[in-house]
């Protein structure tokens, strides 16, 4: 257990960082997983296609909100292009935690509501 | 009065817990390298090895399709499957085995209720009752029926502790009322309702009573002649039995008249192109071949619970139900949803702090512990208090206190991981 819930895992949920809402975001995306009512809204700042400001509020268990909360701090500095070649093996390391097929949907819920922002979609195609 | 005879125990009372035990396969693993602490029986319940041998030896002996057969294998076949009905039968104390019809589950019974009966006779003006605390497959083929046919679905609020609120009932339960439909026991509140004053009230306003029995019939004695319900809807896998079939009873008179739910083969009892005839009760709404083996793998489940018998079953429960409630309660910061012990069956929901419930499950699961975490499908109890998830332990026959006592380490394992 100690694997899933290592410290840096529980940290970020603790004290998250980041959090909250930026004063008129270039991107702003909100998404939830049904299955266990994760909400996670990522709110992005650009200079050029640079996101210079990141930030996400949200709900939910441990796994999903540190991961949202790792992701604001690691998509700082990145451009648009970077963001939209990450995968989720980028948030699996970044975790660095073992994540089974239940929990996945909790790891990659904040990696799949910044995509979807930084694509510019208006709802996630389904 | 002979000492022998004053309390003499039934049969099951002198096997003890660690002797039931040894009857299940499963209960003997390890999970994550710790012994396996199965708290998640309101989901689905472990299964004895009389259960698996039944069904095993039902397909290395016994199979062909039943019914209609005339060689010597689908007549074994035919015969230990209509056993299986007769036994059901017994087990609810239901007037005749044609009363019994097998679904898939307890969902599936639901259903059949509420598309056969609901279309053939809800019209506009027409109120269905449910209450707040059902499970989703109380609530959604309702929905569905009441969007098709226009009559209105009405809830019955329930109280801060997690009871159904009976001030209410009176405005809610009347003429226009058609179906009172509502669980006897809540999946997540743990709530015993009292089904029989329920059926009364709904009868005195001529409606339908429809019980969903899939949290009850595995842990209390049910006889459905003396509770007077109309419908009763239970799956087997949460008594012991496999997956893939449940059981709805229904009064006589209501299912001859209704049509049938699904079309096919064995539900006929003459096609032509211009139309068909229905077969005779209950083969009328069990169209296709049927789940044969699981309805022997059911009987043997009963045959079990009736070795122990479910005095027994109810009083073991209870005796745990009442542990887990003290020492729940010990650990500081957790909120149990529902009424006291002595009003609810053998199950526990609860929040731990802030802690979501997803995490906890998974701190517990680490330990070998499984119990269920979410909304156990029944969303608008949750939305009710205020929360989107909680944790959930519950009991069956083979759980100890010592189980328990492993959920509380647990618990307090999880405290300390997250600073609580």
């Amino acid at each position: 257990m100690d694997d899933l819930y290592r410290e840096n895992i529980i940290d970020h949920y603790r004290h998250p960082r980041n959090k909250g809402h930026l004063d008129h975001p270039d991107i702003r995306y909100h998404d939830v997983n049904p299955f266990c009512g994760d909400e996670i809204t990522i709110e992005l700042k650009l200079d050029g296609d640079r996101i210079v400001e990141a930030a996400f509020d949200g709900k939910g268990c441990a796994i999903s909100q540190a991961s949202a909360s790792m992701l604001t701090e690691e998509v700082i500095g990145k451009t648009l292009d970077e963001v939209k070649a990450m995968s989720k093996d980028d948030i699996l390391e970044m975790l660095g935690i073992p994540i089974g097929p239940v929990r996945m949907k909790c790891a990659l819920l904040a990696l799949k509501v910044l995509k979807a922002g930084v694509w510019g979609l208006e709802e996630w195609p389904e | 009065m002979s000492v022998m005879t004053a309390t003499l125990p039934p049969a099951a009372a002198v096997r003890s817990v660690a002797d039931i035990r040894r009857d299940f396969p499963i209960l003997a693993r390890e999970v994550h390298g710790r012994p396996l602490t199965y708290l998640d029986n309101t989901a689905s319940s472990q299964k004895p090895i009389q259960v698996i041998e039944a069904m095993n030896r039902y397909y290395r002996e016994m199979h062909a399709n039943v019914h209609r057969g005339v060689h010597f294998l689908s007549e074994t076949a035919t015969a230990a499957y209509e056993n299986a009905r007769l036994r059901v039968a017994r087990f609810i104390n239901a007037p005749h085995p044609k009363q019994i019809i097998f679904t898939r589950n307890t969902t599936e019974s639901l259903n059949l209720v509420a598309y056969s009966w609901g279309r053939a006779h809800l019209k506009p003006g027409d109120e269905v009752l449910i209450t707040e605390m059902e499970h989703h497959s109380n609530i959604v083929p309702w929905q569905l029926v009441c969007e098709m046919t226009g009559a209105t679905l009405r809830y019955v609020p329930i109280t801060a502790t997690g009871e159904l609120d009976f001030e209410a009932l009176p405005r809610l339960l009347t003429e226009r009322t058609k179906v009172f439909a509502f669980t006897a026991m809540s999946n997540v509140l743990g709530t015993i309702n009292p089904v029989a004053e329920l059926v009364a009230q709904a009868h005195a306003v001529g409606a339908i009573a429809v019980v969903d029995g899939a949290q009850s019939v595995p842990h209390l004695a049910t006889d459905v002649q003396a509770l007077d319900v109309d419908f009763l809807a239970f799956s087997s896998h949460k008594m012991l039995g496999p997956t893939g079939i449940g059981v709805l009873y229904g009064r006589r008179s209501l299912l001859e008249a209704m049509p049938p739910f699904l079309g096919g083969g064995d539900m006929i009892r003459e096609v032509k192109m211009s139309g068909s005839r229905w077969n005779e009760l209950p083969y009328k709404f069990e169209a296709g071949t049927p789940a044969i083996a699981e309805a022997i793998g059911l009987a043997a489940a009963i045959e079990y619970l009736e070795g122990l018998g479910m005095d027994w079953v109810g009083a073991h429960e209870r005796e745990l139900t009442t542990y887990a409630w003290n020492r729940l309660h010990e650990v500081e910061g957790l909120r149990i949803l529902g009424p006291e012990p002595a009003r609810r069956g053998g199950l526990l929901a609860f929040v731990l702090g802030d802690i979501h419930p997803h995490d906890v499950a998974a701190i517990l699961d680490q330990d070998g512990i499984a119990v269920r975490a979410g909304h156990h499908c029944a969303q608008p109890i949750h939305d009710h208090f205020g929360l989107v998830a909680t944790t959930r332990a519950s009991f069956y026959i083979y759980n100890t206190p010592e189980e328990i006592d492993r959920l509380v380490l647990g618990l307090y394992k999880a405290k300390a991981l997250f600073d609580l």
